[in-house]
């Protein structure tokens, strides 16, 4: 192995360094409003020793009702003649501290027992989950009134019990996270590394699920400030200081003194408002686009219409030699835009023709731009990228600018359409019978698609098609549902078939079968296919001829033989080059047993 | 005996099924013997019981009978406690690297969380992180990041230095290479090779894929439904195959030459039509 590997390389550029989601947070102004906010009143309440003019209970007869701005009385007295200013200082301390325990017990009952219920499973889970679904069918506000006289009416007591009732939605939250990250490799790997359990749950999966539970912290704190105020309002609790106490008086006052309620309710409002905003906030900077690794695309959205080419190329004759072959592509182009404004050319002025009943491979390892290709000419590419070409046809037909229902009616009948996962191409919620009836059912009545349907499946080689016909996805193989999808891809005799790896996903005998019923079919109907694949036995067993491709451009096409015993271009030596060889098996003996041949000797 | 791991025997069913039906036995009576140094190449198509067979090894499933013997010690229903200081012995590389690397870890967390587990020095963990990275040739500058701004083969490069990390006598390797692109896969392969010339560890590697296994393996063992239908030297299973499941297993997988594959093809269909 050289040291000059491609792969290893990684690029020494652009250190990527991590945006991580408090910092994303802090580029938001919603998340930095939030936060200067919240952080504005704690600072107010911290300082209260400082800024309060008089004791909160401190009353004076010649300040009752005193309006805002008095020396000394900056929002004025109450109608027993407390300075409101003082009131709300200590109110926003009563709030946070609300806040604090009652989000902070909601959050250790149900966090530890999500965690434990999630990861452990079984019995465990099982328990778990019937005590927090009864303790959530407990009225809980109901339930803290007539405890009033047990927990003695201290707001702290009052919101240690309202904890306990905010838990069980935290649990809930957490044990499904754990459970969809238990089984991810990684915990496995952890375990075989020998990491204890408590280690593997506070650094692999708490660490992992911490976005949603930081998020829901900031409703459950607003949720206790929220309760605590509106006990307090109804006159539970009402001898100590805070906002609910404060509004309730105010609301004496309403008709006399209505500026009264502005400051209790005013500074409850700003308290809530930014938790709740600052929870949004850190859930959009969670959800925020990341510099990730794109996998391959699973769902495509809306459909880019392929734009005729904006004379970049001058020279090449538009369209003119279209129409002579199945499948004419000229220089085609499809481009996604940067996060950062620019544009990426994925696919980079590809040319590339399929002659009736013609078998043509298109191999090219991942990023290669291969299926992005054969994409273009179904017409199934997202609405983001802009697809452009000279020419574009399929049976003489153009499919420049056509707009989606005309490449729909295409789909439907000249080309077709075979998928490599084909398990996820099939709607679980119908029978297989009534999908495949769907697809053809127009132009002829039920009775006689479900005839053609069971034909068409008995020719895929499915042996009992009456009974596959009335079976659901998830009741089948993964050979049979590829087969099944086959049936449908060909149901409608197209003349181009684009198979996107349609036997990736499946077992080496299977793949065997389904390569022969391919190849039997394409015979039969005379289709000329375009197969996208990495798998050069694949090519070798199906195709006529090879397209290579890389990094979105074509480098090489040939005849199946030449491509394989004299391929041109060095990209094409290195993928051939590649192919691990059939004729050497490992023959360096392994120490271990040569030692046990020796003792046997 | 100097055999590293010795199965005997093992069967497995999986919990479920119902009240007097139990569920489907995974494996059915698996005995496979692996020794210091040696690559058992486990070949198998999905459901064969391949995985669950490594899975048990590594203690990620729990056997309802036979035995395992690793080391001189029988880890068939060790428990997890017991089974942490094994871990200085027995690794793993699982087969999809997107998801057994923890995306939230930078690769020098994830590569020094054995060594730590393993009661090393925090301190000298991090500088054998380095070492490790050459090992698997990817750049030192490689330590802080995270692992998605790595592609598939250099992240299977860091699952790899996370299991050689403990210095261990056997990996289990989960079709380590199967989620790569041909020439990536080439050189993960090589470096597989390289690694256990120059450590002497032993790999029992599963995988589907034929041509792999005769690359990398010194022993073959053929599973099917839960059963070994075939073990033996990889010139002599690939080459020359007794059991009717091997020898169609082999002419199912193209060969990357038309003609050849021709004739495979035919072979095949004989062999199909003989079979009825």
């Amino acid at each position: 192995m050289t040291t000059t590997d491609i792969e290893t390389v990684v690029q020494a550029d652009a250190p990527a360094k991590r945006a991580g989601a408090l910092r994303r947070l802090l580029r938001r102004p919603l998340g930095v409003m939030a936060l200067f906010i919240l952080a504005s009143l704690i600072v107010l309440g911290l300082l209260e020793p400082v800024l309060n003019t008089h004791p909160p209970t401190f009353s004076s007869l010649q300040h009752v009702n005193a309006p805002p701005g008095t020396p000394g009385w900056p929002f004025g007295g109450d109608q027993y003649g407390r300075d409101i200013w003082a009131r709300v200082l200590s109110s926003i301390n009563v709030s946070l501290i609300s806040a604090l325990i009652g989000a902070g017990v909601g959050l250790m009952v149900g966090v530890g027992f999500g965690l434990i219920a999630g990861y452990v499973g079984k019995r465990t889970d099982a328990v778990s989950s019937w005590v927090f679904n009864l303790l959530m069918t407990f009225p809980s506000l109901v339930l803290i009134i007539i405890l009033f006289p047990v927990t003695g009416g201290t707001f702290q007591s009052t919101m240690v019990i309202f904890g306990f009732f905010l838990a069980p939605g935290i649990f809930r939250l957490v044990r499904n996270l754990v459970v969809g990250v238990r089984n991810e490799l990684y915990v496995d790997a952890a375990r075989v590394s020998g990491l204890s359990n408590r280690r593997i749950l506070t650094r692999h999966v708490l660490y992992v699920v911490r976005g949603p539970i930081i998020i829901s912290a900031a409703f459950l704190a607003s949720a206790a400030i929220g309760v605590q105020a509106g006990l307090a309002f109804l006159g539970f609790g009402a001898a100590q200081v805070s906002f609910g106490a404060m509004t309730s008086d105010a609301f004496v006052n309403i008709y006399s003194q209505p500026v009264q309620l502005v400051w209790a309710a005013g500074f409850l409002a700003l308290l809530n408002g930014s938790l709740v905003l600052l929870g949004n906030a850190y859930r959009d900077a969670l959800a925020a686009p990341q510099a990730t690794v794109k996998r391959r695309p699973r769902r495509l959205l809306g459909e880019a219409v392929i734009k005729p080419a904006v004379s970049d190329t001058p020279s090449s004759k538009p369209a003119a030699d279209a129409t002579s072959g199945l499948l004419t592509v000229r220089n085609l182009w499809v481009k996604y835009p940067q996060p950062h404004g620019s544009e990426k050319a994925v696919v980079r002025g590809v040319s590339l023709d399929v002659a009736p009943g013609e078998i043509v491979g298109l191999v090219g390892e991942s990023g290669s731009g291969k299926t992005q290709t054969a994409f273009s000419v179904l017409g199934l590419l997202p609405k983001e990228a802009s697809v452009s070409a000279d020419a574009l046809a399929v049976a003489g037909e153009s499919l420049l600018d056509k707009h989606a229902g005309a490449m729909r009616r295409l789909r439907g009948s000249a080309i077709a359409y075979i998928p490599q996962e084909p398990m996820a191409n099939l709607d679980p919620s119908f029978t297989i019978g009534s999908q495949l009836v769907e697809g053809l059912s127009a132009g002829m009545s039920r009775r006689e698609a479900k005839d053609t349907v069971l034909q068409l499946l008995a020719r895929v080689g499915i042996t009992d098609p009456v009974r596959t016909f009335k079976s659901y996805p998830h009741q089948i193989s993964g050979g049979m549902a590829q087969r099944v999808l086959i049936a449908g891809a060909v149901a409608g005799r197209p003349k181009l078939l684009i198979a996107d790896e349609p036997t990736t996903a499946l077992d080496v005998t299977i793949q065997a079968e389904i390569l022969d019923l391919l190849r039997d079919l394409q015979g039969e109907y005379g289709m000329g296919v375009l197969l996208v694949t990495h798998n050069f036995g694949v090519v070798a067993d199906l195709c006529d001829r090879v397209l290579v491709m890389r990094s979105g451009e074509m480098v090489e096409s040939g005849n199946v033989r030449s491509i394989f015993h004299q391929p041109q271009h060095p990209y094409t030596r290195e993928l051939i080059a590649s192919i691990l060889d059939e004729e050497t098996v490992r023959t360096d003996p392994a120490p271990g047993s040569a030692r046990t041949h020796e003792e046997a000797l | 005996m100097t055999a590293l791991l010795t199965v005997s025997d093992l069967r497995l069913r999986y919990p479920g099924g119902g009240f007097r039906k139990p569920s489907p036995e995974v494996l059915k009576g698996v005995s496979l013997e692996i020794a210091p140094g040696e690559t058992l190449g486990l070949v198998g198509e999905s459901g064969s019981g391949k995985t669950t067979l490594g899975r048990a090894v590594l203690g990620l499933a729990a056997p309802t009978g036979g035995s395992m013997v690793f080391g001189g010690k029988d880890i068939t229903r060790m428990p997890q406690r017991q089974r942490r200081p094994l871990a200085q012995d027995l690794q793993v590389v699982f087969q999809d690297p997107y998801t057994s690397l923890n995306p939230a870890l930078q690769i020098a967390d994830i590569l020094s969380e054995p060594l730590i587990a393993q009661g090393v020095d925090a301190n000298e963990a991090r500088k054998r992180v380095g070492e490790l990275l050459d090992r698997v040739q990817l750049p030192a500058n490689a330590a802080e990041r995270y692992p998605r701004e790595f592609s598939g083969g250099q992240r299977q490069r860091v699952a790899i230095a996370r299991a050689v990390a403990l210095k261990p006598k056997l990996i289990v390797c989960d079709e380590p290479v199967s989620a790569l692109d041909l020439t990536t896969q080439a050189r993960v392969l090589e470096l597989l090779i390289e690694l256990q010339r120059s450590t002497g560890v032993s790999y029992l590697f599963i995988t589907h894929d034929l041509s792999v296994v005769r690359h990398i393996s010194h022993r073959v063992a053929v599973m099917y439904r839960g059963e070994l239908v075939e073990t033996g030297p990889v010139a002599e299973v690939t080459n020359n195959p007794k059991n009717e499941y091997t020898q169609r297993l082999l002419l199912a997988a193209p060969t990357a030459d038309p003609d050849r594959q021709r004739e495979r093809r035919e072979a095949r269909r004989q062999l199909l039509a003989a079979a009825g």
